[in-house]
């Protein structure tokens, strides 16, 4: 189920952030071509330009937050900028945001917590000129992690927000 | 009559005396309750029933000594053997087995249908406690023996009678970062387990309607979390409401008309507590602040819910009227509080509590006065309430890549910690009302 931006006062604070994040990230170029950074690739010839594979190890399908937050980081609003680019460039392609949170919190207030991380990088896509009927987001919680050795090493690379595509890619 | 009644309320208020030493102030992680002996003597088989007669026996003794309170003395240690259910016991004999309560049954079946018969005696006054029987058809037979267990204990105890109940809870199983989330439902101790959905969705806590013939549970399908109702009699399931954003942890009201849950805000940002009639499917907004509200439970009379939400900075327990005025926090102490559950005698909240990398489940009074730890580690989460009140079940994580979620039960003094068996990984209890 899409998670529709309805609150326009949210969407002015979303910019208000977009520009501090777009400041913080302009020390490094923006990779508006993921074809000019397919060399660790061409080996495989697995990730074509514009497929699943070119936006998972070219761009970069997730973002990570810190415990119980849900703000950006600069490295976290770098990627979702690279996402953002990407699906500007091939504008056939839809995403679902998935939202998780490590296994230290209690199940009830993680669904909502992952929520508001989803919330997070759809609105930020969004502001970056994604359309947003191209964007749905769901809420693991603490039900899906990826790392499994109950230390911060691991809990914090399970709260996450993953951009996974869901069609129109090559 | 008289005088008996007399007799047991002697002992009744002799034992809750006791009892009372045992009730502690602060953290009790151990520790032991002091059991009553009881001799529960193998019930006298009819023909036929023999097998019957053997488990029945068994499975009341092992609900009186799980509960912490009885200390069920090996048959091998009885003198006197019983051979008739008129039979008037040789207490002397009893006394010298050092057995202070003595039972005595029968089982029986006519026409299709099976009948436990018992009696409880005090051995040191040799009275005559209570006796009663009960039928029901034969697959219904630990059902018939749970139910001679809750008359033993309610009278010895004075404490009302839980062992007749089932538990409901999510089967885990698979990899950890893949795991299989199902509904389950068992018996309260363990036994008749069954899983109700296939495990496509992720399934999260289920908890019982007060009729005990419905479901609530949430589910994490391909696109949100989802409230459902499911009927245990039929397997069928809907989705309770329409809603445009993902709605999660649901609980019935205490007439079972209306569910409350947490629904995520349009902006996604928030979520508040939303109360749903089932019968005319009207929502009511419950709560509207802007911070996640969530986990609701309503006080027995309905007129107030407890919940959980971090519109001060972290999660806190509140408590507000049922019409969602007068909200106010009632956990104060040091970290986080979660996932309430209020007693159905209403004078508790049992919570989760989050502080310096452990979790606890303890109690409080609904105005957050008399906090109590009942058990505390890596990881206890989601609390739920025996119908009397007096344990309280909860799940606990272990690390570890092949770690897990097992269900585990606990006195509300602290003492008497016991693992709840399951086939799987389990988590998310729900404790039934008392079967009718």
């Amino acid at each position: 189920m899409m998670m529709r931006l309805a609150n326009v006062k949210f969407a002015a604070l979303c910019c208000c952030f977009l520009a501090l994040a777009a400041c913080s990230k302009k020390t490094q170029p923006t990779l508006d071509s993921p074809g000019l950074n397919t060399g660790l690739n061409d080996g495989g010839g697995q990730s074509a330009p514009g497929s699943k594979g070119d936006f998972k190890t070219n761009v970069g399908d997730r973002v990570y937050f810190l415990n119980d937050q849900t703000n950006l980081s600069p490295e976290a609003a770098d990627t979702l900028t690279k996402q953002a680019s990407w699906l500007k460039q091939y504008r056939q392609v839809t995403i679902q945001v998935e939202g998780h949170a490590d296994e230290r919190g209690t199940r009830e207030y993680n669904i909502s917590l992952s929520a508001r991380r989803a919330t997070t990088v759809r609105q930020f896509l969004i502001s970056q000129g994604v359309a947003g009927n191209r964007i749905s987001s769901i809420a693991y919680g603490k039900e899906r992690p990826v790392a499994l050795c109950d230390a911060e090493q691991c809990w914090s690379q399970n709260r996450r927000a993953v951009t996974v595509i869901t069609g129109g890619a090559n | 009559m008289t005088s008996k009644l007399r007799i047991f309320l002697f002992l009744v208020l002799a034992y809750c005396g006791a009892t009372q030493a045992f009730a502690v102030n602060g953290i009790v992680t151990s520790g032991k309750i002091d059991p009553l002996p009881i001799a529960i003597t193998p019930f006298i088989a009819a023909a036929g029933t023999e097998n019957d007669s053997a488990t029945i026996s068994g499975i009341i003794a092992s609900d009186l000594a799980r509960s912490g309170y009885f200390n069920p003395l090996p048959p091998e240690s009885f003198i006197e053997q019983i051979g008739s259910f008129d039979q008037s016991p040789n207490f002397a004999s009893w006394q010298q087995v050092k057995t202070q309560a003595l039972v005595i049954g029968q089982v029986s079946q006519s026409g299709g249908r099976m009948t436990v018969a018992f009696k409880l005696y005090d051995v040191n006054t040799q009275a005559f406690l209570a006796g009663s029987s009960f039928t029901a058809p034969p697959k219904f037979s630990r059902r018939l023996a749970h139910k001679v267990a809750d008359m033993i204990y309610n009278k010895i105890t004075g404490f009302a009678p839980y062992f007749d109940t089932r538990v409901v809870y999510v089967d885990e199983s698979g990899p950890k970062n893949a795991r299989v989330k199902k509904l389950a439902m068992m018996d309260q101790d363990g036994f008749n387990p069954r899983t109700l959905t296939s495990g496509n969705e992720i399934l999260l806590t289920p908890r019982f309607s007060p009729n005990t013939q419905e479901i609530t549970y949430a589910a994490i399908g391909t696109e949100a979390s989802r409230v459902y109702l499911y009927n245990i009699d039929t397997g069928q399931k809907e989705i309770v409401g329409d809603f445009p954003n993902m709605s999660f942890a649901p609980r019935f009201s205490p007439d079972g008309q209306k569910v409350v849950m947490s629904l995520q805000s349009d902006d996604g940002r928030n979520a508040n507590i939303f109360e749903m009639d089932l019968r005319s499917k009207q929502m009511r907004q419950v709560t509207d602040v802007p911070a996640i509200n969530t986990a609701p439970s309503y006080s027995p009379d309905g007129t107030r819910i407890t919940f959980e939400s971090d519109r001060g900075g972290s999660q806190q327990v509140y408590v507000m009227n049922a019409d969602g005025s007068n909200q106010n926090r009632v956990s104060f102490g040091k970290g986080r509080y979660s996932t309430p559950v209020w007693s159905p005698d209403g004078k508790y909240i049992a919570f989760t509590k989050q502080g310096e990398s452990k979790f606890a489940i303890g109690v409080m009074a609904p105005d957050g006065s008399g906090e109590r730890i009942l058990t505390e580690g890596f990881h206890n989460e989601g609390p739920t309430w025996s119908p009397n009140s007096r344990v309280v079940m909860f799940f606990r994580d272990q690390p570890g890549e092949s770690g897990g979620p097992q269900l585990y039960s606990v006195d509300i003094t602290g003492y008497n910690e016991q693992k709840v068996p399951t086939p799987e990984f389990s988590s998310d209890p729900a404790w039934s009302p008392l079967l009718k």
